[in-house]
């Protein structure tokens, strides 16, 4: 049977970049066939190009062995090609429904909406594909899973059979993942295809029938599950061996830094979302923070970093009261934060690279004196950093959202180290980031440590936190549940804890 | 670690330098000068619709075609060519002066000739002020709609100060006056400033309705506390400054310019100078750019509310007190044609840059000056600056319609595209 979709000898030129370079691509009716790569590695731009947003340069696509132009998504729904792009394009206030048939309305006596038959079908679609999705549901009102289950049958209602997905878990629980790769087996099973871009290697290789990798521009392999494994994947991704564990010494904790005492705090809502927390952590350890996204640990880095009120109890950090400081005053206590979200909280996207390089100590020698700022001096020491940082732009003065997500994230790492910091409160650091940029950032928050900094780390990615947290602290409902070693811990263990479940463990060892 | 990726992969831009800050040039400007060239244009359609005669003209269309038509040019051709020469001079009249003076030292046909041309400048002088002043505002994301009403409190204080402080030496009284203004607008604008810090109001009705505010007390000022008196009986004007409160003009009568041009000139510089080179201008930017980040870095975005609208009023206060202090001599009510309003446009025009905001300063005054001698010699209203002013603003406001029209490419190509993703 020939390939649904074959992508022959794509090439696509930008000024000064080569983005796809003669890529082949085939696939199979019901396959799942995964696009793994890093980020510049042309993923997205392919993908562009056979959604109909970029036309290449060179080369052919095959649809059902007939060759095609795709002009625009228009002609590419047409073809029965359908997208679901990372960041979800819903309107919250509209119903399920109405999201669904947006541009492609049904219309009864030729001027009213058809609402009932749009349902019907979508209720179809769903007992089909066995994709839960409630036609009469505000989007609003849907979590995040729910959410990207209405992408997918939006591109389902319009009879398509190749669906491509673009970092679909990057926003779901470990739960939803699951939840997610059922539905897309079940697609399979149906005979439609799909093309799943991500970086992230054990998910490829659960659930993955092929696997293509592409670096710079270039396919470097196809293969599959059975043939592979996590650390020739990131070979092929990177170019060089890749480093998935990190390599630490046992950690000598000494004196604390940060005390936190009966920790209370509201969240937007005026609910409580930290109860009565209470850990310290030492200069020289990592403390880590685990536990699903949602249960209070925004609201307490915000609290730690002085960006949200504190209700009750104190904080402390090198002995000083800091319950009631502005984040200015806690900055200069020598506390660097790294955002969750690095480009509304970390960067100025519309700022060069050296101006968000100084965001926190632009006020400071050498930087400035009194009023005046020295544009030399920044120039000079973001020159500096980016070199020391590996930050990959041809300019200091290119703005911060010509980055790639690696290298902004290098860049907020860059400004953070390089401060005479005592304390490193670090909030999902490797978000969204390639293989590379991992390692790197995780082998410098180990380098800090070693340099008897104290570290906070949080992150809902249980691998990160396990490889290198020396204790562990596990956050439910605003609660720390536990406070354990890490080299003594199991993931199941963590797991139980992270929904709640609190064992008398000790009992058991 | 290092360098595991080639070097092709980072952008290198292939035109060379000195190319490309052309091309960056030529980029900035487009879509400005060509909205303003489409606002003459569609302005030109209202001009016809409101001549009685070219009405008339049309309805006879289908039967004489080429009399509507050229009737048509005719009265446009008349309208941007008074328009032109109110603002500008007349080259005729002016060359001819020129000759007469450097013939026999006559100034008087040159003060004429170049009248026009000084006008229009001294009309840009507050337009400048004014520009800068909501410029400012939008550099740390507050839209000051308030700025014609600062005008009104820095045009009254500075009346104030100027007539009732005798025997002051104008290098003192001078500078005083003008400083006084820009302080009463400093507070005029920074209450707006306190209220969205302190309650989160928003500084488009707060300083709306300071306006109003502003307004009337003005009025009640000149028409009360203040007024003239004696010999003017009621009209509502306040006494003449003193002379060492003025801004000196360079030329005799008629010609008006005043040194106030020139001042609002190195406020430009200083704006400038205050926004890209001090911690302060660095604050205010960062906040308009990305709050969030700000606050995480530390800085107060209360504080800088208030200190940029109390400098935004300040600014616009200047426009206010230097056409007292350089055009006038004294307050009277309703003095101030609208300039507050426009500046929004003009801060827009100019991308919220000083270099930008003097131009489209210039711009705008020339065309204000040039409209009264269009009204008058060509009968055309003058709000039909209003309307071209207000195309401008549109066509700004959404630079999509002007690069659809002239097919001009998208700011930065796609390499802006390219760059950001999700994952290359």
């Amino acid at each position: 049977m020939a390939p649904l979709l074959e992508l022959r000898g794509m090439t696509k030129r930008f000024p000064g970049v080569l983005a796809n370079d003669h890529i082949d691509l085939t696939l199979e009716p019901g396959e799942i066939h995964a696009l793994l790569g890093e980020n510049g590695a042309g993923k997205t731009t392919l993908m562009n190009i056979l959604y109909g947003l970029y036309h290449p340069d060179e080369g052919e696509i095959l649809v059902r062995g007939n060759p095609v132009k795709i002009n625009n998504s228009a002609e590419a729904i047409a073809l029965g090609i359908g997208m679901v792009h990372q960041h979800f394009m819903l309107i919250p206030p509209f119903t399920v429904a109405e999201n669904v048939m947006l541009g492609a309305e049904t219309l009864q006596k030729g001027v009213f909406l058809d609402r009932a038959s749009v349902s019907k079908r979508i209720r179809q679609i769903s007992g089909e594909y066995n994709l839960q999705v409630d036609p009469g549901a505000y989007v609003k009102n849907l979590s995040v899973g729910a959410q990207q289950r209405v992408e997918i049958m939006k591109i389902l209602y319009r009879l398509s059979d190749i669906l491509i997905l673009d970092e679909p878990t990057a926003v779901l629980t470990p739960q939803e993942v699951q939840d997610l790769f059922k539905v897309i087996r079940g697609l399979a099973e149906r005979d439609v295809s799909i093309i799943f871009i991500s970086h992230k290697l054990k998910e490829v290789m659960e659930i993955a029938d092929r696997i293509t990798v592409l670096r710079n521009g270039r396919t470097i392999g196809t293969t599959r599950p059975a043939e592979t494994n996590p650390a020739a994947l990131a070979r092929m991704m990177v170019g060089r061996e890749v480093i998935l564990t990190v390599d630490k010494k046992p950690a000598t904790p000494t004196e604390p830094v940060l005390q936190v005492e009966n920790l209370q705090v509201l969240d937007d809502r005026k609910q409580l979302a930290v109860d009565g927390v209470s850990f310290e952590v030492h200069a020289g350890e990592i403390l880590g923070i685990a536990g699903v996204q949602g249960n209070g640990q925004t609201e307490l880095v915000e609290a730690l970093t002085g960006l949200r009120a504190i209700a009750g109890g104190h904080t402390r950090i090198l002995g000083k009261e800091t319950t009631r400081a502005t984040p200015r005053q806690i900055l200069e206590t020598g506390v660097a934060h790294v955002p969750e979200d690095r480009q509304r909280d970390g960067l100025v996207l519309s700022y060069p690279i050296a101006d968000n390089l100084v965001l926190n100590s632009y006020y400071l020698p050498p930087f400035a004196s009194g009023v005046m700022m020295h544009e030399r001096a920044i120039l000079a020491t973001a020159a500096d950093l980016v070199h020391q940082f590996d930050v990959r732009t041809p300019s200091t003065q290119a703005l911060a959202s010509t980055l790639s997500g690696g290298n902004q994230q290098k860049v907020i790492v860059a400004r953070e180290f390089s401060r005479p910091i005592k304390l490193l409160i670090a909030s999902q650091p490797t978000r969204g980031l390639d293989v590379g940029s991992i390692e790197y950032i995780h082998q410098r928050v180990v380098d800090k440590r070693d340099q008897n900094c104290a570290v906070l780390l949080v992150s809902p990615e249980l691998d990160e936190i396990m490889s290198l947290s020396d204790r562990i602290a596990v956050m439910y409902r605003g609660k720390i549940m536990d406070i354990v070693q890490a080299n003594q811990v199991t993931r199941e263990q963590l797991g139980l804890l992270m929904a709640g479940v609190k064992e008398r463990m000790k009992d058991e060892k | 670690m290092t360098n595991s990726v080639p070097v092709e992969e980072s952008k290198k831009n292939a035109t060379p330098p000195r190319l490309s800050v052309w091309r960056a040039i030529l980029n900035t400007l487009a879509v400005p000068v060509l909205a303003l060239f489409s606002a003459l244009v569609l302005s030109a359609f209202f001009i016809l619709i409101s001549d009685p005669v070219i009405l008339n003209a049309y309805k006879n269309f289908f039967t004489d075609p080429g009399h509507a038509l050229a009737l048509s040019w005719q009265v446009i051709a008349n309208a941007y060519g008074s328009l032109f020469t109110g603002a500008l001079g007349d080259p005729a009249t002016m060359a001819n002066a020129l000759r007469v003076y450097f013939a026999t030292g006559e100034t008087k046909d040159l003060l004429v000739a170049f009248w026009p041309l000084s006008e229009s400048l001294v009309t840009s002088t507050p337009y400048i002020f004014g520009g800068l002043a909501v410029a400012l505002g939008f550099r740390c994301g507050l839209f000051n709609i308030g700025a014609e009403g600062q005008i009104f409190i820095g045009a009254i204080v500075a009346a104030f100060v100027g007539y009732s402080v005798p025997g002051l030496p104008w290098i003192i009284h001078m500078p005083l006056t003008f400083l006084a203004g820009a302080v009463g607008g400093a507070v005029w604008g920074g209450i707006a400033g306190f209220l969205k810090a302190r309650t989160g109001a928003h500084e488009v009705i707060n300083t709306m309705m300071l306006n109003y505010i502003a307004f009337r007390l003005a009025d009640y000022l000149v028409n009360g506390p203040m007024k003239r008196g004696g010999a003017a009986g009621n009209i509502p004007i306040s006494r003449d400054i003193l002379d060492s409160a003025t801004f000196p003009a360079f030329f005799p009568d008629p010609i008006r310019f005043h040194m106030g041009f020139f001042v609002a000139l190195l406020i430009a510089v200083l704006v400038y100078v205050f926004l890209w080179k001090t911690t302060l201008g660095f604050e205010i930017r960062t906040v308009g750019a990305n709050p969030r980040a700000a606050r995480y870095a530390g800085i107060s975005v209360n504080r800088n509310f208030v200190l940029a609208m109390a400098l935004s009023g300040a600014l616009a206060a200047m426009a206010g007190a230097g056409e007292v202090m350089g055009v006038n001599h004294n307050f009277a009510a309703a003095f101030s044609p609208g300039y507050g309003f426009d500046s929004i446009a003009l801060a827009l025009m100019g991308g919220s840059h000083p270099l930008g905001v003097v131009l489209s300063a210039l711009l705008f005054g020339t065309l204000r000056s040039g409209a009264t001698k269009m009204q008058s010699i060509a009968s055309v209203p003058i709000d039909i600056i209003s309307i071209v002013q207000a195309f401008v603003i549109m066509f700004i406001a959404a630079p999509a319609i002007i690069r659809w029209i002239y097919r001009l490419k998208a700011e930065g190509g796609v390499q802006v595209i390219l760059a950001r993703g999700w994952g290359g």
